[in-house]
């Protein structure tokens, strides 16, 4: 009976009604094995100007059109700039960032183009791939 | 002899009508249950209660990732904000105003000031929709001028063409508005000078 209920209230949970903004960066993770990292960029900007990250940092405005993998965040670029242990937690948090669905594309998720021509398909041999949690890469390359 | 086709034309469709929509008439009295599904009230706009999810319950997030849990929900930093009709249902601009948030200016130090500069640019539209005002402050309290210029706008009068289309699919101002800034629903934050030139709409004077 309480499985039931369970598995009905899971029924009635939207599909994806993530924070307006969240992006979702699938360049790389699912082929590595990683969950997607979900950027919530309305957490950021309580924090940091758009300024900080956009026009001192380099980030791109498009989701996925920076080149970040983790050698560069731990080499201080991009998210490392904070994610260092000084301004902000470090990169051995690997699944705060790396949180998303396994197979979520590339997307700024709630957009207004998203609500146009719709969210991106994921990729059903990307979703299949298992994130690997017990292995975190960034502390094996410390 | 072609208005007397066409009344009759116009009495075939109404007769038509009539008789598609008779059995909708008739048949609410058989169903008396409320209907579900399309017939839901406002079935286009999603309830106060599905806005800012907590990451666990957002369909993005993965629930089963031990970090999940560890995220803040949105509706917890939004609690002191002022709410707005669309995007992620705050004020931003307000919030900041206000001073109900501090984002830094500079990635490191917390107490550089935001360089602002102070000019409204007018942009007459086409059709009837009241003329835009950019702000430049309210944007150059969060941007750098680097930002936009000159990628996304040329700064110089006039060297800009600027459609709703564009903004629609992500281009121009749409480069923000409808990705992370409020989105084009929330016309008239933009649309606000009257046409007649006589004064512009109370928003675009708060200061």
């Amino acid at each position: 009976m309480v499985l039931a209920l369970f598995l009905l209230t899971l029924e009635f949970v939207p599909s994806a009604t993530a924070e307006y903004g969240d992006v979702v960066i699938n360049n790389q993770s699912d082929k590595a094995g990683m969950r997607p990292p979900v950027f919530p960029h309305w957490f950021h900007r309580i924090r940091f100007r758009c300024k900080v990250c956009h026009a001192d940092l380099g980030f791109k405005f498009q989701a996925g059109g920076n080149q970040i993998n983790m050698l560069k965040i731990i080499d201080g670029e991009f998210c490392g700039a904070c994610h260092n242990g000084e301004i902000a937690w470090s990169v051995e948090n690997c699944d705060v960032c790396h949180s998303g669905k396994p197979g979520t594309p590339t997307q700024v998720h709630g957009s207004t183009v998203q609500k146009l021509l719709g969210a991106p398909a994921p990729k059903p041999d990307n979703a299949a791939a298992k994130p690997d949690t017990t292995s975190p890469k960034p502390d094996k390359k410390k | 002899m072609k208005l007397i086709s066409l009344k009759w034309k116009a009495v075939v469709g109404v007769t038509a009508m009539v008789f598609v929509t008779t059995p909708l008439f008739f048949s609410s009295a058989e169903d008396a249950k409320p209907v579900g599904g399309v017939n839901t009230f406002n079935r286009l706009m999603a309830p106060k209660s599905e806005r800012n999810q907590p990451p666990s319950n957002d369909g993005i997030h993965d629930p089963t990732n031990e970090g999940t849990s560890l995220l803040l929900p949105p509706k917890e930093a939004f609690k002191d904000m002022p709410p707005a009709q669309a995007g992620n249902f705050v004020d931003w601009v307000q919030s900041l105003q206000k001073g109900l948030i501090k984002p830094r200016y500079d990635r490191s130090n917390p107490n550089e000031e935001a360089v602002v500069f102070d000019l409204d640019i007018v942009r007459e539209v086409k059709g009837t929709m009241p003329d835009v005002v950019y702000p430049h402050d309210r944007h150059t309290q969060w941007l750098d001028c680097s930002n936009c210029h000159p990628d996304i706008f040329i700064p110089e009068k006039g060297k800009n063409q600027i459609s709703m289309a564009q903004i629609l699919m992500g281009q121009k101002c749409g480069v923000c508005h409808g990705k992370v800034a409020f989105p084009v629903s929330d016309c008239r934050k933009c649309h606000s000078k009257k046409k007649d030139g006589k004064g512009a709409a109370t928003d675009t004077k708060k200061k």
